[in-house]
């Protein structure tokens, strides 16, 4: 018999920003497409889709929880930020970053959500910090782990050690999926060739990524090929995508919240065309993971210079491939 | 990202004060995936015909409120929400003649995780739609 899937399915409503920010769909919209697919984890970021924030009233929360009843749909994760930069010429102090965190811990908490994403150059003492208000608020704050950084990155080994010599079960990881990209994203090559790079030279650039070659060996080989300013910058991007081992997640499994099932470009067979879902789902099973897979799509910044973006096609197939690699038995909602 | 849809179509206007031609208006989206403060706004750099436009002379409203750009750094609490369209004003004694012209915003933004400034720009011939 089938063992029963662990893995839940959910959207970042990030995903429709496109549809959102042309004022083609509101929050009810994403909220509708993502429950009409059996996503029914949904994570938002209040600074994109709730306008107002912070000064949300009792009326809108109300009617948030209206809308999660009516859908039947589950408040996961609130993607939090911080305006360290927020005043021209100085940076928040360690106190007000603390309030500013608190200030989304106590909105995640109003949403109905248990775990926040916290954006990865927050500093470990800032977490610890906030730790006290995480427990007040019944919040998990989850260190997203994003590109260029890795689980073996020395920033996120300091939060770690941080972490573990904290002790609370509240601190821990929300891995991004960018961190196991294993081809060059074919969006982000059609764009750069639409700017001007070279095809030869970005055809170059594509197979040192499949060997794995060190980023500046890369942009040498471009200068020296005579590559122009576009090359340059499509051979630089090797310095923020990276593959990195899959196998890392099993160490830190027990901190693992929450993952950003970041995608760039679904293909008509459901397939994502550069990352590593075929690898690193197994592995997720593997390790006991039993939170939310959530759909992150990003490809529209890559090709909506050129094409229509369609969030919700694009996010229905990597459902549907999402569902198939969790072994869900039942997918015909997707 | 977003750049394509800064600069919104068929926004571009004169603007008459008293019965005078005082200036010149079009709608703009910030490039951004979020809402910012506008403190957060670094430069709100704008061109009509290609020539750029004194800031001295740029004001944007947002949500009935006029913000002049030299004076957004001391606005750390309004916000320029994800995906609204403001109203950019320039000031601009007579105006546009009829017909189309070129319209240019680049913005820069003070992304607090990011180490460089985020830039976006946008050029569209607008065809002036009255008053």
């Amino acid at each position: 018999m089938t063992q029963p899937a662990q893995i839940k399915r959910g959207v970042s409503l990030y995903s429709f920003q496109e549809e959102f920010f042309l004022r083609k769909m509101t929050l009810e919209d994403c909220v509708a497409a993502c429950a009409r697919m059996g996503a029914y984890g949904i994570e938002t970021l209040a600074e994109q889709m709730m306008p107002g924030f912070p000064h949300l009233d009792d009326a809108f929360y109300d009617g948030w929880h209206a809308m999660m009843a009516k859908y039947g749909t589950v408040p996961v994760c609130h993607d939090m930020f911080l305006d360290t930069k927020r005043f021209k010429g100085r940076t928040l102090t360690l106190d007000e970053q603390v309030e500013s965190v608190v200030r989304d811990l106590k909105h995640a908490s109003r949403l109905g959500c248990t775990v926040m994403r916290v954006l990865v150059f927050v500093t470990p003492e800032v977490l610890e910090r906030c730790v006290p208000y995480a427990e007040q608020y019944g919040v998990r704050m989850g260190l997203e782990v994003h590109a260029p950084l890795h689980f073996d990155h020395p920033w996120i080994l300091r939060h770690l050690e941080n972490m573990e010599r904290v002790g609370s079960p509240l601190l821990g990881f929300v891995p991004d999926m960018g961190i196991f990209t294993d081809h060059y994203p074919p969006v982000m090559i059609g764009r750069f060739l639409r700017q001007g790079a070279t095809p030869e030279i970005a055809e170059h650039i594509r197979r040192e990524y499949d060997r794995r070659t060190l980023a500046e060996y890369v942009i040498n080989d471009v200068r020296e090929m005579g590559g122009n300013r576009v090359d340059i910058a499509m051979a630089e991007v090797l310095r923020h995508n990276l593959w990195s081992n899959p196998r890392h997640l099993l160490e830190h499994m027990d901190r693992i919240f929450h993952v950003h099932a970041k995608f760039y470009e679904m293909d008509e067979n459901d397939q994502e065309t550069s990352l590593g879902y075929e690898q690193v789902i197994p592995i997720l099973r593997q390790g006991g993971f039993s939170g939310y897979l959530a759909s992150e799509y990003e490809g529209n910044r890559h090709i909506q210079d050129a094409f229509e973006v369609d969030s919700v096609e694009q996010v229905r197939r990597h459902q549907r491939m999402l569902a198939r690699l969790i072994g869900e038995r039942e997918v015909q909602h997707v | 990202m977003f750049d394509r849809y800064i600069v919104v179509e068929d926004t571009l206007r004169n603007v008459v004060e008293g019965g005078d031609v005082v200036g010149v208006q079009f709608g703009a989206r910030l490039p951004y995936y979020r809402g910012l403060g506008l403190s957060m706004i670094e430069a709100v750099d704008v061109t009509l015909g290609g020539e750029p436009v004194p800031v001295e002379d740029v004001s944007v409203t947002l949500g009935g409120r006029t913000y002049p750009v030299r004076e957004m750094d001391h606005e750390p609490e309004a916000v320029w929400n994800f995906g609204e369209v403001g109203t950019v004003t320039v000031r601009k004694p007579g105006g546009l003649p009829e017909g189309e012209h070129s319209v240019g915003v680049l913005f820069r933004l003070r992304v607090s995780y990011l180490p460089m400034m985020l830039t976006g720009q946008d050029r569209k011939t607008l065809p002036l739609v009255g008053t």
